[in-house]
C-alpha cells in the first residue's frame, strides 16, 4: 500500500509535467491505474467575475451613465460559484489535480479570487485592467490563459448577473477551438470526454463533448459550499498571479458603447381585491383576460 | 443592409419565438433571409418561406445539424454570415448557445437579449435582471444579436413567398455528439408561447401542491410556471422557471401564486399585460407590480378560484 501511494505521487508529478500532451493510449500501457486515476492529472480552470451581490437592489445613476457601484457589496457571480464548487468536487473526487481560478477586471477582483481560493481553488490568476471589459475581450484573455495552462476542463458560469450576457463561455470555446456544453445541470467525466446534461427549453439534453471542453453552469449543477474559517485563512497564502491583457497580447478595446442606462419603466399601481369572486369578476369584465 | 435570422424549428414547423426575431429584423430594416438548419427540414423551410417579409430561405439540410450542436451550427452561420450586416436569433437556450460562438468566430461583439431596436446599430437591452435598461451602440461591421422573446409582436407566419435556396455546406466539427433529449411531454402550451401563465412559488410548500395550479391552468388553457425559489426547493422542474435565470415571459395574464416577487423573478414576467398576485403576505413585493392583488391563503383562494372558473 505504501509503495502504491509513492507510485501514485510520482505518477502525478510526471503526469502534471506531461499533462495533455502525452497520447493517452500510449500512457495507459505505462500506467497501472484505472481510467479514473488517469484523469488525476487534469487541471480545471474556472472563472470568477466580480459582480454586485445578488441581494443588492441596484440604483441607476442620475446622470444615466450607469449603475451606482459605490459602497455596494460585491460578490463572486453566483453562477461562477457553482463552477468553482463543481471544480473543487472534481478535485475531491480525484478527477482533477488542480483548480485554477481566473478573474478579469480591476485589482479589487483579488477579493473574489481569494473567496474562490477559500472555497477550494488552488491558485488564482488576475488579468488586471481598468478597461470596460466586454465578453469578447474577456474571452480573448481567457483563451490566452487556456493556451498557457492547458486545462483539461474549463467551467464558467452560464451568465453573470450584472450584464446578463451569457456569452463568455461560448466565446472562449469558439476562440480556443473547443467544444462547449452550456447550461449544465450534470457533468460526468470519462477518460477523454465529458457527458453533460444541459438545461434547455422544455427539458434536458445530454451531449458528450471531447476534452478539453468548456462547460457553463446552470443552477442545479450543485449547491456551493460556504468557506470555513480555516480555509479562509489558508487561502491567504495561496498564490495569485497578476498580469495585464497586454501581457497576454490581447486587445481589449470595447466594441460596444453604452450610450445610457435608465431605470425600467415602472408598472402603474394596481388594486387589492377583497375576495376571489371580485378577482374573477375583474379578470372577466375589467381586464377581459379570461372568458 | 441585410439580416440573417436563424430559425428554430420542430417537426416541420417554425417555432413561434423565431417570428419575434423576424419582427426585430423588420425593425432593423433591409432584406431578411432566414437560415433553416437541420436534418429533413424541407417542411420547416417551406414554412419559413411563408413568413411575411422574408426574401430568401437558406436551407442546410444535413444530419450534422440534426440536434443543433453549437459547434456545427456556429460554423455554418459563420460560413454564410459575412454576407450580412446583422445576424439575429431569439434568445432561447438554443440561440444563447450558438450565437456567442458565431460572434467570437467573426471577431465581433454579441448584443444579448435586446428588447428594442433603436437604429441599425443601437439597441436597448435589460441589465441587472431588468432593473436597468442599457442603450448600447455597436461599432462592429456585423451585428450579432439575440432578441428577447417578448421584445416584439410576432411577425406574420403566413403571407410571404420567399425563395428557397439549398446550401451545400456541411460543417461537422466532430467535437461533440448528441446523446438524448428528455423533453417533458405536456398537454399545456409552452411557457414562452402561452397567453396565460399560472405560476407557483415557495408558498406552494410542496411539489404535490402544484397540482392545485394544474386544475386552474387546465381550465384557462394556461402554462404553469414557477419561481426560482420553488425550483430550488424541488417543487417544480427547472424548465418551468420564470425569471432572470429562467424564462422570460409576457403573457396576457400572469397569475403569481405564493410568489413573493424577488427582483430576479420580476425580471422574467413584469412585461406581462395583466398580473395577478395571490399571497398571504400583504407586504410581498409582488403586489407592487400586480394589477390585481389578493391577500389570502393560497390553499383557500386557489381552490375557490378554480371553482369559479
Amino acid at each position: 500500500m505504501a509503495i502504491d501511494q509513492k507510485t501514485i505521487k510520482r505518477q502525478n508529478t510526471r503526469s502534471q509535467y506531461f499533462r495533455q500532451h502525452l497520447p493517452s493510449e500510449g500512457y495507459q500501457t505505462l500506467s497501472p491505474f484505472s481510467s479514473d486515476q488517469q484523469r488525476n492529472f487534469m487541471k480545471v480552470l474556472v472563472t470568477a467575475k466580480r459582480v454586485v451581490d445578488y441581494n443588492v437592489s441596484i440604483r441607476v445613476l442620475s446622470d444615466n451613465s450607469g449603475v451606482d457601484l459605490n459602497n455596494v457589496k460585491m460578490s463572486v457571480n453566483p453562477f461562477d460559484e457553482i463552477a468553482i464548487e463543481e471544480a473543487v468536487r472534481l478535485k475531491e473526487a480525484g478527477k482533477a489535480t488542480e483548480v485554477i481560478v481566473v478573474s478579469v477586471g480591476a485589482s479589487n477582483c483579488q477579493e473574489q479570487i481569494r473567496t474562490c481560493l477559500a472555497l477550494g481553488a488552488d491558485r488564482g490568476i488576475l488579468v488586471e485592467t481598468t478597461e470596460d471589459m466586454q465578453p469578447l475581450a474577456i474571452a480573448k484573455c481567457l483563451k490566452a490563459i487556456v493556451d498557457k495552462e492547458q486545462p483539461g476542463l474549463i467551467i464558467t458560469g452560464k451568465q453573470a448577473i450584472d450584464g446578463d450576457n451569457s456569452q463568455t463561455g461560448q466565446m472562449l470555446a469558439a476562440l480556443a477551438g473547443l467544444p462547449q456544453a452550456t447550461f449544465a445541470s450534470n457533468i460526468e467525466l470519462t477518460d477523454d470526454s465529458a457527458t453533460v446534461t444541459r438545461e434547455i427549453d422544455g427539458g434536458l439534453e445530454t451531449i458528450t463533448v471531447k476534452l478539453p471542453a468548456v462547460v457553463t453552469t446552470d443552477l442545479r449543477l450543485n449547491e456551493p459550499r460556504y468557506a470555513s474559517l480555516p480555509n479562509i485563512m489558508k487561502a491567504k497564502k495561496k498564490p495569485i498571479d497578476v498580469m495585464t491583457p497586454a501581457d497576454l497580447g490581447v486587445d481589449v478595446t470595447p466594441r460596444v458603447k453604452t450610450l445610457k442606462v435608465t431605470p425600467p419603466a415602472a408598472r402603474k399601481a394596481g388594486i387589492i381585491v377583497e375576495s376571489v369572486e371580485q378577482l374573477v369578476d375583474k379578470l372577466k369584465n375589467e381586464a377581459k383576460v379570461i372568458a | 443592409m441585410s439580416t440573417l435570422v436563424i430559425a428554430e424549428h420542430h417537426n416541420g414547423a417554425i417555432k413561434a419565438p423565431t417570428l419575434v426575431a423576424v419582427a426585430a429584423a423588420q425593425a432593423i430594416g433591409g432584406d431578411i433571409d432566414i437560415l433553416v438548419a437541420g436534418a429533413d427540414c424541407a417542411d420547416a423551410a417551406a414554412a419559413a418561406a411563408r413568413i411575411g417579409g422574408v426574401t430568401r430561405v437558406r436551407v442546410a439540410d444535413n444530419a450534422v445539424y440534426a440536434h443543433g450542436l453549437a459547434e456545427n451550427i456556429a460554423d455554418l452561420v459563420v460560413a454564410i454570415g459575412t454576407d450580412y450586416s446583422h445576424i439575429v436569433a431569439v434568445s432561447t437556450t438554443s440561440g444563447k448557445n450558438f450565437m456567442p460562438r458565431v460572434a467570437a468566430l467573426l471577431d465581433v461583439a454579441q448584443i444579448s437579449d435586446i428588447s428594442l431596436v433603436i437604429s441599425a446599430d443601437t439597441f436597448e437591452r435589460p441589465i441587472y435582471a431588468g432593473n436597468a435598461i442599457a442603450t448600447v451602440q455597436s461599432s462592429d461591421a456585423i451585428k450579432v444579436l439575440t432578441v428577447r422573446g417578448t421584445a416584439y409582436d410576432a411577425a406574420s407566419a403566413e403571407g410571404g413567398s420567399a425563395t428557397i435556396e439549398n446550401l451545400d455546406i456541411v460543417k461537422d466539427a466532430g467535437l461533440s455528439t448528441w446523446v438524448k433529449d428528455e423533453i417533458a411531454k405536456m398537454d399545456r402550451p409552452e411557457l414562452t408561447a402561452a397567453s396565460i401563465i399560472v405560476s407557483g412559488g415557495r408558498g406552494m410548500q410542496s411539489a404535490e401542491n402544484f397540482k392545485l395550479l394544474e386544475s386552474v391552468a387546465d381550465k384557462l388553457g394556461a402554462a404553469i410556471g414557477a419561481s426560482r425559489a420553488a425550483v430550488d426547493a424541488g417543487f417544480a422542474p427547472n424548465d418551468m422557471q420564470v425569471g432572470q435565470t429562467g424564462k422570460l415571459v409576457a403573457p396576457d395574464l400572469y397569475i403569481a401564486v405564493g410568489i413573493s416577487g424577488a427582483i430576479q423573478h420580476l425580471a422574467g414576467m413584469k412585461d406581462s399585460k395583466v398580473i395577478v398576485a395571490i399571497n398571504k403576505d400583504a407586504d410581498a413585493p409582488i403586489f407592487q407590480v400586480a394589477d390585481y392583488g389578493l391577500v389570502a391563503d393560497l390553499f383557500k383562494a386557489v381552490p375557490e378560484f378554480d371553482v369559479l372558473l
